[in-house]
């Protein structure tokens, strides 16, 4: 979908108060009769259920989590420049980015909420097209925004949009999947290929073109991990997002007080990400992913596990990479592409393409 | 990747440690000259499999850890003005000034864009007539006929509103500075691949002769470093000194003329000062009379008079000369880490200090008691 | 100091008076500057450091050197001069 693609307002209850106004103004925010506007002809009919259809001040979900169950909720704000970008954009990131938060624990999604910050001077037809995606990645993953809001910014602050989703998801019982579960022994496994999504972005900004274009792979992790707990013991899982592989390595190995050993030549690279890293003087252990999970799993069950990932649609390039280990806790180690070791430690800060 | 993958195979480097093993039947102390190196020998662990006859130290081959103070100082006054777009390679970026780095200045509003190619800044400069485009014209050798160029396009193309904040050093001045300090003892040189590219290796012809060491240039990739080494030892080991080309395949001794001339056109030789080394005599280029109008110190005369402060813990120059390892600075993985930099050589990802601290050459303290990374590998 | 990456030259033109050229890199194409490799044809491979084309690789000498270094106490002692 293409950011500038016209809205098709056709589809939707009666457009005219919308067609007044090609741009975001104040007074959209305003909480009077232009915001009502707003919700009813643009958020309402995307994201149309029976939850958003009560419009309290709070939507009541009849549904309460049984006895055993439990309740899993997490939130994440989205502020992804540009608002689209090759593979996706900021309404799939804000839809799929919290149903995998979720899905880490494994719990499955019950609702989202969805807070919209607009800036003044955001084309309707931008806001739209982010919506329609929304709504679209809220039907690919199963799950139903209950409640939102809407802030109007002045223009110069805020890039144009921002979108905050929380989300509550329902634990089945028994499950328990957390980043302190880790175990020596334990094997390592990656979902597939690293480092897409970062250099997706980047190739925007940086003006890289590719025989085979990079696109981000944001996706819905939920089904894939319902998946891998059929086939056996997870023990930990995290989405590979900021920071990457090695962030999330670094956590695991920290809030589960256990080292953790990997072989850098069994980590799945994209050609294009692995030539467009060297160029870059980038690291692609660090480069940013969306739609990418790391897992900790019992060794006995991880070759099952592993046939189950590359059963499915978002698992295909899966594999085992490394080892949790009793030495160093803490620290996480590669094997180079040598033979050699190193060190993986946590990102610094931003990553800055280098000349030396 | 063609020319890369190669370079990395294990047989073949496994193979190579081998020839080393025997080549070697003392103790020798090399210095690698170039930032680029240290960072791919401590990433591919290479410096852990060398046998311990081979002593390695990183010298002062890190344009970005060499920045004088006053210079990134002066960036910092230039970025900070609401009328100038401030372009820079982005190592740059996170080296620490006398109080902040150039990310400060961005994140509180600054104009501070990171640039690929100096021929990006001059775009930006033709898309923005209303503000000045000043680049932060750093580097060796290497980097020199691409700045020299953005200047030689800004004068032919009548740019008016672009400026350089030049500090290039060069490396045959920094070999003499360090073969006549007493305090380094080095018995041969992996010269720089990529700076020879440009330069040729005829100017190490003399330095050899003077001290009577070989100095080989040598490439970048965990082959291309073990060939440097092995040629190196091979001339220690029989009593001969001179200058080797292991970087055949990139590297001539007459070196790119072209590129010569253009840097020859546009810059000339000058006294530089190396930050935590000192002032070396010849050791840079500054801009020819002729293109003043490019040179941004001269278009904004106010930032000539900055005062520098240096943080008196951190002792980068002496890592920059190979006279201690960064294990051995005290503030080492402390009050200075790549997140809290104190030098340049911390947060410069090819200086000594950050790559030892990003791939791991040091005992970390948890939470949990002392750990220490097993180095045994073989 | 000096990320110089190897690239495959792909196409050659002409920009602001100056020898261009499409370079590949394993899958990725960006633009670089050839005036300091001005005789490079297409399919030739050279290393680029911040958009400017530095040298044109030698496949021969490469290959030639890697042979060498892959036989059985290569190099021997011959010195660095051969």
């Amino acid at each position: 979908m293409l950011m500038t693609e016209k809205l098709n307002l056709l589809g939707w209850t009666c457009p005219r108060p919308l067609q007044n106004y090609p741009t975001i103004v104040m007074g959209h925010g305003a909480g009077g009769k232009m915001m009502s506007d707003l919700i009813e002809h643009l958020f309402a009919p995307a994201f149309d259920n029976e939850w958003l259809g009560q419009m309290g001040d709070s939507t009541v979900l009849e549904q309460a989590a049984a006895s055993g169950q439990l309740l899993a909720f997490t939130t994440d704000s989205f502020v992804v420049s540009p608002l689209f970008f090759p593979g996706g954009n900021i309404g799939e990131l804000a839809v799929y980015g919290t149903v995998n938060d979720l899905a880490m624990r494994g719990a499955k999604p019950l609702a989202l909420s969805a807070g919209f910050i607009l800036e003044e001077g955001l084309p309707m037809d931008v806001l739209g097209n982010a919506v329609t995606a929304m709504a679209a990645a809220c039907r690919k993953a199963g799950v139903k925004v209950a409640t939102g809001d809407t802030k109007v910014v002045q223009r110069g602050h805020g890039d144009g949009l921002y979108i905050n989703t929380s989300g509550i998801g329902v634990i089945p019982e028994g499950l328990d999947i957390g980043p302190a579960n880790a175990r020596p022994g334990d094997a390592i496994l990656v979902s597939g290929t690293m480092g897409d999504h970062g250099i997706a972005i980047m190739s925007v900004r940086e003006g890289l073109t590719f025989q085979t274009e990079i696109r981000s792979d944001t996706a819905p992790l939920n089904g894939l991990v319902e998946a891998m707990i059929s086939a056996g013991s997870v023990h930990c899982l995290r989405d590979a997002t900021r920071g990457g592989l090695a962030a999330v390595l670094n956590e695991l190995a920290g809030t589960s007080k256990a080292g953790i050993e990997f072989d850098e030549q069994k980590v799945p690279l994209r050609p294009e990400v692995n030539a467009a890293c060297e160029m870059l003087g980038l690291d692609p252990l660090y480069v940013a992913n969306e739609g990418k999970l790391v897992a900790i799993v019992a060794a006995d069950r991880a070759e099952a596990i592993l046939e189950a990932m590359h059963r499915h649609e978002y698992g295909r390039d899966a594999a085992i990479i490394g080892t949790v280990v009793s030495e160093h806790p803490g620290l996480v180690t590669a094997k180079t592409s040598i033979g050699g070791m190193r060190v993986v430690d946590l990102p610094a800060g931003e990553l800055l393409p280098r000349i030396c | 990747m063609k020319y890369v993958e190669e370079y990395r195979d294990a047989d073949l480097t496994r193979k190579l440690l081998e020839d080393l093993r025997r080549a070697a039947t003392r103790s020798w102390t090399l210095m690698e000259v170039c930032g680029g190196q240290t960072h791919s020998i401590i990433k591919s662990g290479l410096d852990q499999m060398l046998p311990p006859e081979i002593n390695l130290i990183h010298g002062p081959g890190c344009p970005v850890c060499v920045t004088p103070l006053e210079l990134v100082d002066k960036a910092i006054a230039l970025a900070s003005r609401p009328d100038v777009i401030f372009t820079s390679y982005g190592d740059m970026l996170r080296v620490p000034g006398s109080d902040r780095d150039l990310f400060a200045v961005k994140a509180a509003g600054g104009d501070v864009r990171i640039v690929y190619s100096p021929l990006d800044a001059l775009k930006i400069a033709k898309k923005n007539p209303d503000k000045t485009v000043v680049f932060f014209a750093i580097g060796f050798e290497t980097t020199a006929p691409a700045n020299a160029m953005a200047v030689v396009q800004a004068k032919t193309q009548g740019l008016k509103n672009f400026a350089v904040l030049v500090s290039h050093v060069t490396v045959p001045a920094a070999i003499i500075a360090l073969m006549d300090s007493p305090d380094v003892s080095v018995d041969g040189f992996l010269a720089a691949g990529h700076v020879c590219t440009v330069m040729g290796y005829w100017e190490y012809e003399p330095l050899a002769e003077k001290y009577k060491i070989p100095i080989v240039v040598t490439g970048f990739e965990p082959v291309d470093i073990l060939h440097g080494i092995l040629d190196c030892v091979r001339e220690l080991e029989a009593g001969r000194f001179g200058v080797g080309n292991a970087y055949a395949r990139s590297v001539s001794r007459d070196g790119n003329k072209p590129a010569q001339a253009v840097i020859r056109k546009v810059f000339e030789m000058t006294d530089r000062g190396w930050r935590g080394i000192g002032v070396i005599p010849m050791s840079g280029y500054r801009l020819r009379e002729e293109f003043a109008a490019y040179d941004a110190e001269k278009r904004f005369p106010e930032i000539q008079t900055i005062r520098t402060h240096e943080s008196p813990l951190c002792i980068s120059g002496l890592v920059l000369q190979g006279r201690k390892k960064p294990l051995e600075c005290p503030a080492f993985g402390k009050e200075c880490t790549p997140q809290t930099p104190l030098g340049a050589t911390m947060v410069s990802s090819e200086g000594a200090c950050a790559a030892y601290y990003r791939y791991g050459r040091y005992e970390r303290k948890n939470n949990a008691p002392e750990q220490t990374v097993s180095t045994e590998n073989q | 100091m000096c990320l110089g990456i190897p690239g495959k030259v792909i196409e050659l033109y002409e920009a602001n008076g100056m020898k261009m050229a499409k370079v590949d890199f394993g899958g990725v194409v960006k633009e670089a500057c050839m005036e300091y490799v001005p005789e490079v044809k297409l399919g030739d491979y050279t290393i680029i450091h911040v958009g400017f084309g530095l040298s044109i690789l030698d496949e021969k000498e490469a290959f030639e050197t890697l042979d060498l270094l892959k036989q059985i106490d290569a190099l021997g002692d011959e010195g660095i001069a051969a």
